[in-house]
């Protein structure tokens, strides 16, 4: 007791109220029939479920896993099953749901293989740490920080003082009293654990002196106390005083240290974690028990019987409510938290998460109505009461105006939304609401940022390929030029242009050419193929066609249809297709064909008009294969006829019914179809050669 | 006369230094302009007439443009536009359109034809897809641009405002309601 205490500045002597709820001891509460286990229960990335719906799972199974480096995992809190991996309402100022593992209980409380270490000491720090993330354990005094994090203290410098913060000192919450009067030891043996992890040189325990039971008790147990990490653990009462319990005012309590502005208590040698996660570690090491329960203070007087539970992570608070006795008619509002910075609650069934202490069923005695809001007269109450230092009414007035430069300014992150300001505030302004506003729009505009910043780059690549591929194709086309002027003077070009005009014309009359010397064997192939249809559709349509004809048509089809859309894809995508481009466009083709070949009497009236659609389009694509692919949105006047034009056409034809046109527009068809085919085929030879 | 001298020497040696460094360190592009560019929301939108914020960027620094033709920013774009380059803040041209809330583009995938017209119109390749199959949107990198709408022939492409989820939910302003006295 030798330590000499400092003091912060501002803060609260507030009625405490904590009698309301340690009459009784913890009691247990019996199991729900549903848990819902949210995947975030703590800050940093949400974790990642391993159980699937319908899984029986045993008492302190890992049911999801972390994901990322800030994140622990969640356990099953009991033995049951899997029912169910969704949206349920969570415990969160929103009122949104979040996803959650919900689970039914047996009943049977089957544990899975606890795996205790035998000797701590006997660990490395990092592996102690890894042990404690595996056991899901975060921050149990309310903000839920990842504790195996604020256990790595780094080289950057050794830890002089492990702080275990029992304050406690926001009014009517009394779950940490209680846990370290009933389980004393545990908070000493878990302290013995993290002072190990960090290396600590001393160790303090800070305790409100509102608390004298919990004193008492520690004193107790450190007396009892075998590890000889406890032997010169200190155990230091402190006034009372809202808001001690905060952990840079209790740092500074203890220590006298200042913990700067934006930068962590390890930054002036000091590691500080709550007694309740120091228990949890104690049981998480020691016992093998993942984090999977809590102890949970229902109080106010909005229930019938005030007391601590001790909560398996997942049930409803409704369940503890009625284990509560149930609440009463004058029942205003059910705060999670206390009533300084406890957040009001959406929903009741919403569940206990690891960072819930305490369930307020605040009546108008508990929390009265504040007045009505006047004008902020610039009193100074609020500059005087912040524990932060921070100039409330100043940041109030910047937050209102939006201008949140200002806001950071004038250290709006250093604001730990205790509350005072509001409290003594005599215009009743909602300034902590105004400041939580402020943060929240600030953390969205650096997300907007990133977000923007990320926007530019892709903009950036993008741009840079499609300069690249133009480039690319521009060179392309130089190299063609060369070649043709290499190859002689101006008669081998003439004869090139001749040659290539020949084809042309070959192609555009193919339904009758008899073959031109040039056409590679593939080309004649098609061409056969083409007249084929041709004679068979004019000989008397599609009903004369033999089995095998009409698969020769599907598949011509088929590759027809593929090649045409290679031109348009292949300007965006890779013009080199890589074999396992090419083996899924043969699956495409493949499926498209059985497509057709299959069942296109069972299409339903929307498909086929759709269907319709799209070929209408692909015609107008087709007969425009130039300019179409790049800059298809503003069509010309001539293109947009054409599409016109097809679509009545195409219309016609449904009219008419496709099983009898008359023998000039079936003549009409054949030659369109001709000319199509014929022209994609131009395209596409031009473009090869 | 050594005065003289003694400065002559100083200016030339001080003159090659600077037009060293002035080659050795040479700045490629306009710093205003990546500066208003950064400020730019980078949807890429071409609701302000350029084909990008890039080129918006340069418009406005060039004295060509306005700095009000920016709806995606909205009056926080033209205030942090008319403090970085000291002019004085316009209200929203309204040629250009209304700020509204961000959206998303989301493709109705049992109407999308696989035409990848979607796909050339975005601005950050943020629609991934492949000829004759299907597209979607990858909602992350979304702007929210409106651009990948004209082209679909298939009308399958809808904006939906952004989900909002616990990640990226906001305290409300709050509401104050003075009384005199």
């Amino acid at each position: 007791m030798t330590r000499e205490l400092h003091s912060f500045r501002g803060g609260l002597h507030l009625p405490g109220r904590k009698e309301l709820s340690t009459a009784a001891p913890v009691r247990p509460l019996p199991l729900p029939k549903r848990l819902a286990l949210p995947l975030q229960q703590h800050i940093g990335a949400p974790a990642q479920p391993i159980v699937e719906v319908g899984e029986r799972v045993l008492k302190g199974q890992m049911v999801a896993r972390p994901e990322g480096f800030v994140s622990v995992p969640v356990h099953a809190p009991a033995s049951g099953t899997i029912v169910a991996i969704t949206e349920v309402p969570v415990p969160h100022p929103s009122g949104l749901n979040g996803l959650c593992i919900v689970m039914e209980p047996d009943g049977q409380e089957t544990w899975i293989e606890r795996q205790p270490v035998a000797d701590y000491r006997q660990l490395d720090p990092s592996a102690l740490r890894n042990v404690i993330r595996e056991a899901g354990i975060v921050g149990l005094g309310g903000a839920g920080f990842p504790s195996f994090i604020k256990l790595n203290p780094g080289a950057r410098r050794p830890v002089e003082t492990l702080i275990l913060n029992g304050a406690e000192c926001e009014p009517y919450i009394t779950c940490d009293d209680m846990l370290m009067r009933e389980r004393a030891d545990e908070v000493i043996a878990g302290a013995c654990i993290m002072r190990h992890a960090v290396q600590a040189r001393e160790c303090v325990i800070g305790v409100e002196d509102n608390k004298p039971e919990a004193f008492a008790a520690l004193q107790e147990a450190l007396r009892r106390a075998q590890c000889p990490e406890a032997g010169d653990i200190e155990l230091v009462q402190v006034p009372t005083r809202y808001p001690t319990g905060g952990e840079k005012q209790l740092i500074h309590v203890l220590t006298g240290k200042e913990v700067p502005t934006q930068g962590l208590p390890i930054d002036v040698g000091v590691v500080c974690h709550n007694v309740a996660t120091a228990a949890a570690v104690h049981r998480a090491v020691e016992q093998g028990e993942p984090l999977i329960a809590r102890i949970v203070t229902v109080t106010g007087h909005g229930v019938v019987t005030p007391c601590n539970f001790e909560v398996p992570l997942g049930t409803p608070i409704a369940h503890l409510l009625e284990h509560a006795g149930g609440t009463s008619g004058d029942l205003k509002r059910l705060v999670v938290g206390g009533p300084m910075m406890g957040m009001t609650l959406q929903a009741q069934d919403a569940p206990v998460i690891k960072t819930v202490n305490c369930i307020l069923a605040a009546t108008e005695e508990d929390m009265p109505e504040r007045g009505p809001v006047r004008a902020c007269i610039r009193c100074g109450a609020c500059a005087e009461s912040c524990p932060a230092r921070l100039l409330p009414q100043q940041l109030y007035w910047y937050a209102r105006a939006k201008d949140f430069d200002k806001a950071q300014d004038y250290n709006l992150f250093d604001c730990i939304e205790c509350g005072c300001c509001a409290y003594v505030c005599p215009a009743n302004l909602p300034l902590v609401q105004f400041f939580r506003y402020a943060k929240t729009e600030i953390w969205a505009q650096e997300r907007e940022r990133k977000a923007s910043d990320r926007a530019r780059e892709r903009h950036e690549q993008r741009q840079a390929r499609l300069e690249a591929e133009k480039a690319e194709r521009a060179a392309r086309a130089q190299q063609k030029k060369a070649a043709v002027d290499s190859a002689g003077g101006e008669d081998t070009k003439k004869a090139a242009i001749k040659a290539a005009m020949e084809r042309a014309k070959a192609k555009r009359d193919s339904s009758d050419s008899s073959g031109s010397g040039e056409l590679s064997e593939e080309q004649r192939q098609k061409l056969a193929e083409a007249r084929a249809r041709l004679e068979a559709k004019r000989a008397g349509g599609a009903k004369e066609l033999t089995e095998e004809q009409k698969q020769k048509i599907a598949e011509a089809k088929a590759r027809a249809a593929a090649k045409k859309v290679q031109p348009d894809g292949a300007v965006e995508a890779a013009p080199d297709l890589s074999d396992d481009q090419r083996e899924r466009l043969a699956a495409a083709r493949a499926r498209l064909e059985a497509k057709r070949a299959g069942a296109p009497k069972a299409l339903t009236e929307e498909q086929k008009e759709k269907i319709a659609e799209a070929k209408a389009r692909k015609a107008a694509k087709a007969a425009e294969p130039e300019v179409a692919p790049e800059a298809p949105p503003e069509l010309s006047d001539t293109q947009r006829e054409r599409l016109a034009a097809a679509r009545a056409r195409l219309e016609a034809k449904r009219g008419a019914g496709p099983k009898e046109p008359t023998e000039e527009q079936k003549r009409k068809i054949a030659e369109a179809k001709a000319r199509t085919s014929s022209k994609a085929k131009t395209k596409l030879t031009d473009d090869q050669g | 006369m050594t005065a003289v001298l003694a400065l002559t020497a100083l200016a030339g040696v001080f003159g090659l230094l600077l037009g060293y460094a002035a080659v050795r360190f040479r700045v490629e592009s306009d710093p205003i302009v990546d500066k208003v560019d950064a400020v730019l929301p980078q949807s890429q939108c071409g609701q302000c007439g350029y084909a990008g914020c890039r080129p918006y960027a340069e418009a406005i620094v060039s004295g060509e443009a306005e700095i009000n033709r920016c709806p995606p920013g909205g009056e926080a774009v033209i205030l942090a536009l008319a403090d970085l380059l000291g002019r004085d803040p316009l209200p929203m041209d309204g040629e250009v359109g209304e700020p509204k809330p961000k959206m998303v583009a989301v493709i109705d995938e049992h109407n999308c034809i696989g035409c990848t017209l979607c796909l050339q119109a975005c601005p950050v390749d943020a629609i991934l897809g492949a000829a004759k199959h299907m597209h979607t949107v990858i909602e992350s990198e979304c702007t929210g641009c409106e651009l990948c709408i004209a082209p679909c022939p298939v009308d399958c492409i809808t904006m939906a405002p952004v989900k909002q989820d616990l990640t990226n939910w906001k305290w409300p302003y709050p509401v104050v309601v003075e009384q005199a006295r």
